[in-house]
């Protein structure tokens, strides 16, 4: 095989390989607009016919809230979880980076461990705490473990960059008499920009996305989210919810693609970067 | 960082002599740390030690805790027939879905990770299901497409394996960017040798590429255990059909948060954590014997 047939032969795996695999999203958004009968009955991409009933439907309340609210409701929890894990995971990661303190290496290995705590496991325990502060059915079991730098992975990720951050930068503002705070806000931040959109843009789709906790904190319609709202249709047996459960879906995970349109490369770059350098 | 340093140097103050250079004042890292304390305190090791607590009790959360002894667990170990189905479901899904997940990782990663234009849409089209995966969009696809498997215990876990192994993008990009740190000339250097592609790979690429294999297996294996909202969708929060994909979560939630059995699931929480801090001990003890690190990093 000479050498140009050799790389048009691999251009062609990968394409036959990303067929199957991008198959499901691609027939999620196609079978928005089939009829509540045809989506069960083929699995064929293209809808026989266009219809647009399934997403009018959605224009009808839903739990008895109009759907937009869970909209809201998600893009309230995973902007105010995209701000508070950046603002939180940042400052520990300084510290941890750049400060002297006492026992940091133990409390730094403290960090990483907690990636390991399956979050279902100290749901538990918390959800007890948050009971008796009167928070369930709150926002808040959602968005205050963000506030306060529970996120281990984050942290991780922002010490990691930081420490590619030459420290003759810190030295040099030392000397100019520049404090912590200042060198954290005025050089630290702006140069590890990537790192706190990266974080951002990653809380606010695994936010978007989570489901588990936010099944367990949120039970009145008007606060239910996204993934919430779907799962009322996860019981039904009916052909003619199957359409409007399909449309929901599939809006659901647009701003998901559209962040991931803008900012792939930072997402997965990131991603990778979380992974070497250890 | 030039834009740093171009901008005018501040003139220096009176008190910045060259003792004080490191001399930051402990309490400033105290200000730094103030809510990772307050989270680590109040959201991680409190709730631990509460939970080792409420695993020796029966808790309904609305009637204080009663103290059970070790109950919970003689009754989760002995008697509980769904504990036992909840263990060996997940322990079905681990040991199938992550050893193929980062096999496929492996091949794709390999297949593209030469440069070409095409190189940066393949590295993104393979990591989309990454960042949906776990959505209850994609879980209800799943629903609908293997609608026909649902109904039948394996192939309904199969689905859930599948489920899995679709989103093998993100541990790909992580052995992407570790084939990317592999030299080019250990292959010239074999290629001379005479050694073919498969003994390079085996020679070269698997070993270089091991603390990063190790990484994904390590992290794969414990998001493994973890598996839930596919089950929960796909099952209609049953774990149906007879038990097959009654993961652990999937139990532990149903324990909790439907039956208000604290006391028990904090039970099955300890054990779960057990597991996996005993899986990843031997991970890392098996780690000695096939992990490779260049004596050059640091």
């Amino acid at each position: 095989m000479t050498g140009r047939l050799r790389v048009t032969g691999r251009h062609a795996a990968v394409i036959l390989l990303l067929i199957p695999l991008l198959y499901p999203i691609a027939w999620l958004f196609l079978a928005s607009f089939k009829s509540g009968s045809e989506i069960v009955q083929s699995l064929a991409l293209l809808p026989r016919e266009y219809i647009l009933d399934n997403y009018l439907a959605l224009g009808d309340d839903l739990a008895g809230v109009p759907a937009w609210t869970f909209f809201v409701n998600s893009t309230i929890v995973a902007g105010a979880c995209a701000l508070a894990n950046v603002a939180s995971c940042s400052l520990a990661a300084y510290a941890f980076a750049r400060l002297r303190f006492r026992m940091r290496g133990v409390l730094f290995a403290f960090t990483l461990a907690t990636i390991m705590l399956p979050v279902h496991i100290i749901t538990i325990p918390q959800y007890s705490l948050f009971q008796k502060l009167g928070m369930v059915d709150t926002f808040w079991p959602l968005i205050l473990p963000k506030l306060l730098a529970t996120d281990a992975f984050f942290i991780f990720l922002m010490v990691q960059f930081m420490r590619t951050i030459p420290r003759e930068l810190d030295e040099a503002a030392r000397l100019d008499g520049c404090g912590s705070i200042r060198i954290f806000g005025t050089i630290m931040l702006p140069l590890v920009r990537p790192a706190l959109v990266t974080t951002a843009i990653f809380t606010f789709i695994w936010t978007w996305n989570d489901f588990f906790t936010q099944l367990i904190y949120l039970s009145s319609p008007e606060r239910l989210t996204l993934p919430l709202a779907l799962r009322l249709f996860i019981d039904t047996t009916d052909y003619n919810a199957f359409g409007p459960m399909l449309a929901l879906s599939a809006l659901a995970i647009v701003p998901i693609l559209l962040f991931f349109a803008a900012f792939q490369r930072l997402l997965v770059e990131g991603f990778a970067t979380s992974g070497l350098k250890g | 960082m030039t834009t740093v340093l171009d901008r005018p140097v501040q003139k220096p103050r009176s008190t910045s002599t060259p003792a004080r250079r490191y001399g930051e004042r402990p309490s400033i890292a105290y200000l730094f740390l103030t809510p990772w304390v307050a989270g680590a305190l109040l959201l991680t090791l409190g709730p631990m030690l509460w939970l080792l607590y409420l695993s020796f009790t029966e808790y309904d959360l609305f009637t204080a805790p009663r103290w059970v002894g070790l109950d919970n667990y003689v009754r989760m170990l002995t008697v509980d027939p769904h504990f036992w189905n909840a263990v060996w479901a997940t322990s079905k899904f681990v040991l199938i879905s992550v050893p193929v997940q980062l096999a496929a990782a492996l091949g794709v990663a390999l297949l593209i990770h030469r440069k070409s234009r095409a190189q940066g849409f393949y590295r993104s089209a393979f990591y989309a299901p990454s960042l949906l995966g776990a959505s209850v969009s994609v879980a209800l696809v799943w629903r609908v497409i293997f609608h026909d498997w649902i109904g039948h215990p394996d192939r309904a876990l199969l689905a859930l394996v599948l489920l899995a192994v679709w989103q093998f993008g993100a541990p790909m990009v992580i052995f992407l960017a570790g084939l990317q740190q592999i030299p080019q000339e250990y292959y010239d250097a074999a290629a001379v040798d005479g050694a073919g592609p498969w003994r390079s790979f085996l020679k070269i690429t698997i070993p270089m590429l091991s603390p990063v294999i190790f990484f994904n297996l390590v992290l794969d294996t414990i998001r493994a255990f973890q598996v839930f909202t596919g089950a929960y969708v796909v099952s209609n929060g049953t774990g149906g059909p007879s038990d097959s994909t009654l993961f652990y979560t999937l139990y532990l939630y149903e324990k909790g948060f439907v039956e208000f059995k604290m006391g028990y699931a904090s039970a099955m929480s300890w054990f779960l954590l057990v597991v996996i801090a005993v899986i990843t001990a031997l991970l890392f003890r098996t780690a000695k014997g096939w992990v490779f690190y260049s004596g050059d990093e640091s």
